[in-house]
């Protein structure tokens, strides 16, 4: 017996072509025979954040060189469609009527060349009746100015006006000794995958194929069939390599879904690639919440009761953004503690700014950094240690669902474990002690320790994945997934997944994914969702193919299906007790169809969502002079349950680590007050870089999940959400001691500054 | 405009546009599609490339300004079907994810490593400022440099 490789550090598949030819992103077909003598299209982008549309000149652009054709909501006849999430909040294709937000599309242009086009809409004329532009959600709620001409108060979805509990008064904190509130806000963040958005498209043989950089190819054949006006069936989605996504890909937007339309009004194939500056104010943003909090307890640092009022930014759209405080960070608020009574409203607000979309852990940092925050606000009024108020407040860990006071169920939790090991990986004594040193010397590099405990949710969006496993009559494998990596390194995983029970080489093994014509069902990459459900879908169709395998073995065998057992060791099919005659899957898949082999679909439903946690400690260090704050360690512990490779794992923490330091210390979407996006390109957003980070220290921990054969929970979020609270907290706490008690992220240099200016004397 | 320049050891000479930028030239004109475009700011790296042995970034650079030079892409790097020790370290110590930052990110860690043959963690860090990565958080980008700087990469 050698041993299941699951578990093992296993290096990429994937790897030596990105290293040496580089991905096929969509960009990169240029020698796709489907996409001969494609056009370009350039999208003509509202400059003002909300007017309504007087008119549109299009004859200047149309006559210039290279254009083909320049396209309107009137001339293609596009018609204000309703929104998923607020069927009242309407908008086509192109803006029509009014534009919303600057980098809303107005108009197409159809060039020969790229440059041509960005010529051309530079000459498209667009006349606007500029109305007042709606960018903070308090006053949103507050102007008579509406968006959407039916939703009053710009308020798109509130929990209160479906029947969920609405916050109560002074009663529900009860009982308390003391009682802090806070006023948290989670800003607005780009999710900048590298590789912007970018699409493919042309008709052949009456169908509409499509390429597009996504997360999930069977979600957008549904848009683009809509869009459309066709059936499911006229519509291949095909998905080349996809540089990074993080949640903003994982729908689709009417640059997108256009297309086919078109490229039938040209009748030739047309390729749209949207630049980064039109990618920072046309991709779908993140986070942007507004958190009221109260929090309420004994002296001992025993909490009894929260309440939350969440406004959530749902920016100028009702997309998935809006729908994230009320289903992602409201159900999650209880966090890692036990707490009698907790309470929220959460209330979605229109704006003039780019529609809000999932970005990596969409809710759930949010959830976390509000009670995270909030437990830092109630540990600094008792005057107790943060970590001790936490450790006191901790569910005990259970192996039996648990449910908290808000409603959600948590499967398996050890989450004092997870604590424990971070502090001491980390020394948090001798931290500690460090820091009084530095105040007592008057040191100028003040440190601060942030430490954060959390759960968050990861498989909850999904009822089922598919897998499909065939062996070729030379004993070849291919793995169809419903899944969608685009980063994630699924071809590496699944391989594992697949050898570990049939035996067959990682390197005979092919993994296929979002081409819609061949796998039409899947669920795509999102939630942290893959290896629980899409590995565990591989792992079951594993296992039933091999059940049908022995059916043919058998034959072979001239044996009963009953006697044949298969050996993983050496990847064959043999009779109990007669190892020495045994046929492999090559003579297998030979008999089952000598020109197909042998394959097996299935479906895989999770017993549940997971809930992977951990906790996270930050160090930092702030110049009490200049506000310059520095991360300067970070450790983390994010149990994901049982670990398929901890090369992978490994990675995913650390990306989410980074991009919750960037959301703590750097990053931020900012709109001046006409609407204008002022952050809208690489050098004036603060995408954080190499050096501005430290090396992180990763402390494994597994407790296996029952939900899923794999034992497995997600780890494509958990970085982020955890590390985000630690490292603000980490700042506030460098300058506690000067009774500074809260400052927002991104905890910029002028930030810190201007706390530290504000209680100096 | 008529160019002729060396890349990746193969002599091109074309008739290009005055306004074609480097990274377009390797891209349409050639065909090498790894080096990528990230940014229209000259902020990510993604489509670093060596010229004449320095990396730049080829979205800065006119491919007239290109003519007569020694031009180097990711796709150049491997000899007889064998990875650079770059490329090696990067896929030893999961030094990538989605890919899409990858050549850019190996061609700076390249020339990094010939101005500095044996840098520190903040050496690495800072002279790798200008290639950004969404997905790795740079931990393992910087332990490859770093394992590809401790076997001796600088050389080669």
């Amino acid at each position: 017996m050698t041993g299941s490789i699951l578990g093992n550090r296993v290096l990429r598949k994937e790897d030596p072509k990105f290293l040496t030819t580089g991905g096929q992103y969509v960009d990169d077909l240029l020698t796709e025979p489907l996409l001969a003598g494609a056009v370009h299209v350039t999208y003509v982008r509202s400059t003002v954040a909300h007017g309504r549309i007087l008119s549109i000149d299009t004859s200047v652009a149309e006559s210039m060189d290279g254009v083909i054709a320049v396209f309107t909501a009137e001339s293609l006849g596009l018609q204000p469609e309703n929104a998923t999430y607020n069927p009242a909040a309407k908008r086509a294709l192109l803006a029509s009527d009014k534009v919303r937000f600057v980098g809303e599309p107005v108009a197409a242009i159809v060039t020969e060349r790229p440059e041509q086009g960005e010529d051309a809409a530079e000459q498209v004329i667009i006349d606007y009746d500029v109305l007042e532009a709606v960018i903070d959600i308090e006053a949103a709620m507050e102007t008579d100015t509406l968006i959407f001409d039916d939703i009053p108060n710009n308020v798109v979805f509130d929990t209160a006006a479906i029947g969920m509990p609405d916050i109560s008064g002074d009663s529900f904190f009860d009982g308390c000794d003391v009682v802090v509130d806070g006023r948290f806000v989670n800003q607005r963040v780009a999710p900048c995958p590298l590789e912007v958005r970018g699409c493919a498209a042309t008709w052949h043989d009456g169908r509409l194929v499509q390429w597009t950089s996504t997360q999930h190819a069977q979600g957008a054949l549904k848009n683009i069939a809509k869009a459309n006006g066709i059936d499911e069936a006229l519509v291949r989605v095909i998905t080349p390599d996809v540089g990074g996504g993080f949640g903003a890909k994982i729908g689709t937007y009417p640059e997108e879904v256009l297309l086919g339309t078109l490229a039938k009004q040209i009748g030739r194939p047309v390729r749209w690639r949207e630049t980064r500056s039109e990618s920072m104010v046309a991709l779908g943003h993140g986070r942007a919440q507004i958190q009221y909090v109260r929090i309420g307890g004994s002296r001992d640092g025993q909490v009894h009761a929260v309440s939350a009022k969440i406004l959530q930014d749902s920016g100028a759209w009702v997309d998935v953004g809006a729908v994230l405080a009320p289903f992602m960070t409201r159900p999650m608020l209880s966090g890692v503690y036990a707490i009698d009574r907790i309470e929220c409203r959460t209330i979605s607000i229109a704006t003039n700014t780019t529609p809000t979309v999932a970005y990596r852990g969409a809710g759930r940092p949010e959830a976390t950094a509000l009670i995270e925050r909030a437990m830092d606000l109630f540990a600094h009024e008792l005057g107790l240690d943060p970590v001790e108020v936490r450790r006191k407040n901790l569910i005990a860990p259970f192996n039996e669902p648990h449910t908290t006071a808000i409603g959600q169920q948590y499967d398996v939790g050890n989450y004092e474990k997870s604590l424990d090991l971070v502090l001491e990986r980390a020394d948090y004594a001798a931290l500690r002690a460090e820091q009084r040193a530095r105040r007592e010397r008057g040191d100028t590099k003040l440190l601060g320790i942030g430490v954060s405990t959390y759960v968050e949710i990861t498989g909850g969006n999904s009822a089922g994945e598919t897998a499909r496993v065939e062996v070729q009559p030379t004993g070849r494998a291919i793995v169809y997934t419903g899944t969608s990596p685009h980063g994630q390194g699924h071809v590496t995983s699944w391989s594992m997944i697949l050898n570990a029970e049939t035996g067959i080489p990682l390197e005979n093994i092919d993994v296929v994914w979002g081409d819609t014509d061949l796998v039409p069902v899947g669920g795509g990459t999102m939630g942290s969702r893959s290896l629980q459900q899409g590995g565990a879908a591989v792992h079951q169709a594993a296992v039933e193919l091999i059940e049908k395998a022995k059916e043919t073995a058998a034959q072979l065998l001239e044996a009963s299906a009953t006697d044949i057992v298969f050996d993983v060791d050496s990847a064959a099919f043999h009779v109990v007790g007669t190892p020495a005659r045994s046929v492999g899957w090559s003579d297998v898949a030979t008999a089952s169809s000598p020109k197909e082999g042998i394959a097996h679909d299935t479906n895989f439903v999770a017993g549940g969502p997971t809930f992977p946690f951990g906790a996270h400690l930050a160090v930092v260090e702030v110049d009490r002079e200049t506000g310059k704050t520095t991360l300067i360690k970070h450790v983390a512990c994010d149990d994901a349950g049982k670990v398929l490779n901890p090369l992978i794992l490994d990675g995913q923490i650390h990306g989410g680590i980074a991009q919750g330091a960037a959301q703590a210390l750097l990053e931020e979407v900012r709109y001046d007050d006409d609407g204008n996006p002022i952050t809208s390109n690489l050098a004036d957003y603060a995408f954080i870089s190499a050096a501005e980070l430290p090396t992180f220290e990763v402390v494994h921990m597994e407790t296996p999940t029952p939900r899923n054969p794999l034992g497995a929970k997600g780890i494509g979020e958990s970085g982020t959400i955890g590390s985000t609270p630690a490292i603000q907290s980490a700042v506030i706490d460098a300058l506690a001691h000067l009774g500074i008690r809260h400052i927002d992220m991104p905890a910029t240099s002028e930030r810190v500054w201007r706390a530290l200016t504000s209680v100096s004397t | 405009m008529k160019i002729s320049l060396t890349v990746n050891g193969n002599l091109h000479t074309s008739e290009v546009e005055p306004r074609t930028l480097l990274v377009h030239y390797i891209r349409e004109h050639l065909g090498l599609t790894a080096t990528n475009v990230g940014c229209d700011t000259s902020s990510c790296g993604a489509c670093t490339v060596h010229l004449d042995g320095e990396a730049v970034k080829s979205c800065t650079i006119l491919a007239v300004q290109a003519d007569e030079c020694d031009v180097t892409t990711v796709e150049g790097l491997a000899k007889n079907g064998e990875m650079h020790p770059m490329q090696k370290a990067f896929m030893e110590n999961h030094g990538l994810q989605c890919g899409f930052c990858t050549p850019g990110m190996v061609m700076a860690a390249i020339s990094l490593l010939r101005e500095i043959p044996n840098p520190s963690e903040e050496e690495v860090r800072i002279g790798l400022e200008g290639n950004l990565c969404r997905c790795t958080g740079y931990h393992n980008i910087v332990k490859s440099v770093l394992d590809a700087a401790s076997k001796g990469a600088a050389g080669r």
